[in-house]
């Protein structure tokens, strides 16, 4: 084809122009929809409960992400300091996932319970009351609102929509019932879901108010669950290896 | 500035169309090492292809020629290359690690005594700490374990909530710590407060408070009434069991009572615990760390100033 008709036709370059770029993407990115067995297979990952959920929304609110990241790399210093390295397993059902590539704040993949929800919370609220050289901004208005969590049945429904397991149908539940056992499954009923956010939040207290729920309640019922799920003295060392 | 007289029309190759009648466009060749660059770069795609992991087929992929050879349990392994069995090599191999993993390994080994007493192994201990207590531990307990009034206890002096012997602290570092204090507003009426307040003052070792006063608060202390000294102990030693801290040594975990500027203040700040009550978590690591890791902190802590 003559180089003159193809730049002088402006409908028939955009085509080729479109072909050429997404040679790109069809190469790199659809094969990965299709690639199972790099997803280790590990017990214990589960979706998120309702107020986990909300609180992740939380966390994307306020851009967490700009200066967090969730992705432990597998290197020495990083497994030193942050535990073991992340498996893609574990942000299965994240929507987005949390991943990252900007650490100004460390990785947060692993923080579940590794720091108490008092100081979560009094972190949160002023981060230099606890880490005097600390950059991060203080989140005070998380402790104040209320968590709004009307809409929580359409989230969990969109989630669903995308691929995350919530039921809505008696045959998703017990499908859930087989794959992550009852309690979770009752955690992943879209129809109980605002029953069980406000009796997680009662019953965990996770912002030290307990008369009321607040975004704080979520977002550190969130935290505290972060590269919690999977127990990593269930498998010998080169188990993981053997997925990459 | 080019000038056309240099570069003759006809002489370089044209990319063929002329814009507004005379404006025509050169095609010069690529510069010849920036083209020899790119044959390279497309030899070292074909070379990397052979040897890393690089096409997905269907539901998998090509993994390449290179390997890394790594150990499980004794045993070898090898596998293509990837970056998880490069990390197990590294662990396994690198001299930093293994010169790391010698020192744990003697640490594992040694009885606390011997850790404490040996300059070798307590520097160890010391440079490896800072790594790990600064990490995981002085978030709350501050650096050097200077803690937080009212919020995270100093680890620095010999006043110990839950006990300063290494092995108590080795215990609290392993499955964490829940201290409770009940609120006592119900049970007490302001007088009964303020009474029982001003014993805890008077044991502290401030004066200025009324003796009658005084009295009917170590009655209510000692007694059923208040029951203080179920946790606190008889005459408020604390007991290291409870987690209750000894109030007899004017040092303060909750309010800053030393710092407050009269005694009705320091009444004040005493009587705002007793009515509220304290709850303070200290989360378990023992799930989180290594044996050895949790070793290392429980010595540390101990020779940060107060150990016992």
């Amino acid at each position: 084809m003559k180089h003159e008709r193809v730049e002088t036709n402006a409908g028939l370059l955009i085509i080729l122009t479109l072909a050429v770029i997404s040679v790109g993407g069809l190469v790199e990115i659809v094969p990965l929809f299709y690639i199972n067995d790099t997803v280790e297979e590990v017990e214990g990952v589960r979706p998120y409960t309702p107020l986990e959920q909300r609180g992740r929304d939380i966390y994307v609110r306020e851009g967490c992400y700009t200066c967090h990241s969730q992705m432990i790399r597998p290197f020495r210093d990083e497994m030193l300091r942050y535990g073991h390295y992340s498996l893609a397993a574990e942000s299965q059902f994240d929507h987005p996932f949390q991943w990252g590539s900007k650490r100004t704040g460390p990785d947060l993949a692993r923080v579940g319970g590794k720091y108490s929800n008092e100081w979560q919370v009094q972190h949160l609220i002023d981060p230099r009351s606890v880490v005097p050289e600390s950059i991060m901004p203080g989140y005070p208005w998380l402790a104040e609102n209320d968590l709004q969590y009307a809409d929580i049945e359409a989230r969990l429904r969109a989630l669903r929509r995308v691929g995350v397991p919530y039921s809505l149908s008696e045959e998703e539940y017990q499908a859930n019932v087989e794959r992550f056992g009852e309690e979770v499954a009752r955690w992943l009923d879209i129809s109980r879901a605002e029953e069980n956010l406000v009796a997680q939040a009662r019953a965990g207290n996770y912002d030290g108010d307990p008369s009321r729920i607040t975004e704080m309640d979520a977002l550190v019922a969130y935290l505290q669950v972060l590269g919690t799920m999977v127990d990593f003295t269930q498998y010998d060392e080169g188990y993981f290896v053997e997925f990459r | 500035m080019s000038k056309p007289s240099e570069n003759k029309q006809g002489a370089v190759q044209t990319t063929g169309h002329a814009w507004d009648g005379d404006l025509q466009e050169y095609n010069n060749p690529l510069p010849r090492w920036w083209l020899w660059g790119f044959y390279a770069t497309v030899v070292f795609a074909v070379v990397y292809w052979f040897l890393y992991p690089a096409w997905p087929i269907g539901g998998t992929f090509t993994k390449g020629f290179a390997t890394v050879t790594y150990e499980v349990n004794g045993e070898e392994r090898t596998t293509h290359w990837n970056t998880r069995a490069l990390l197990m090599r590294d662990m396994q191999t690198s001299p930093a690690a293994v010169r790391q993993r010698e020192f744990l390994e003697v640490i594992a080994e040694a009885t606390y005594d011997d850790i404490l007493r040996d300059p070798d192994k307590i520097s160890f201990v010391r440079s490896y700490a800072h790594g790990v207590f600064g990490d995981f531990c002085a978030t709350c307990h501050q650096a050097g374990g200077a803690g937080i009034i009212g919020l995270y206890p100093t680890l620095a002096d010999d006043d110990w909530l839950w006990g300063g012997t290494v092995e108590r602290i080795e215990e609290s570092i392993r499955e964490g710590r829940l201290g409770y204090m009940p609120p006592f507003r119900e049970t007490f009426d302001a007088e009964q407060l303020r009474a029982v307040s001003a014993y805890v003052l008077d044991i502290a070792g401030y004066d200025g408070g009324d003796e009658d006063e005084i009295r009917r608060g170590e009655a209510i202390f000692n007694g059923t009434d208040g029951g203080c000294f179920q946790c606190h102990d008889t005459g408020g030693t604390g007991r290291i069991s409870q987690g209750a801290p000894n109030l007899t040594n004017n040092i303060w975990q909750i309010v800053d009572v030393a710092g407050a500027a009269s005694y009705e203040a320091r009444l004040a700040l005493v009587q705002s615990v007793v009515r509220n009550g304290v709850q303070r978590e200290m989360p378990a690591f023992g799930e989180r760390l290594s044996p050895t890791e949790i070793k290392v902190l429980a010595a540390y802590v101990h020779q940060l100033g107060g150990g016992q």
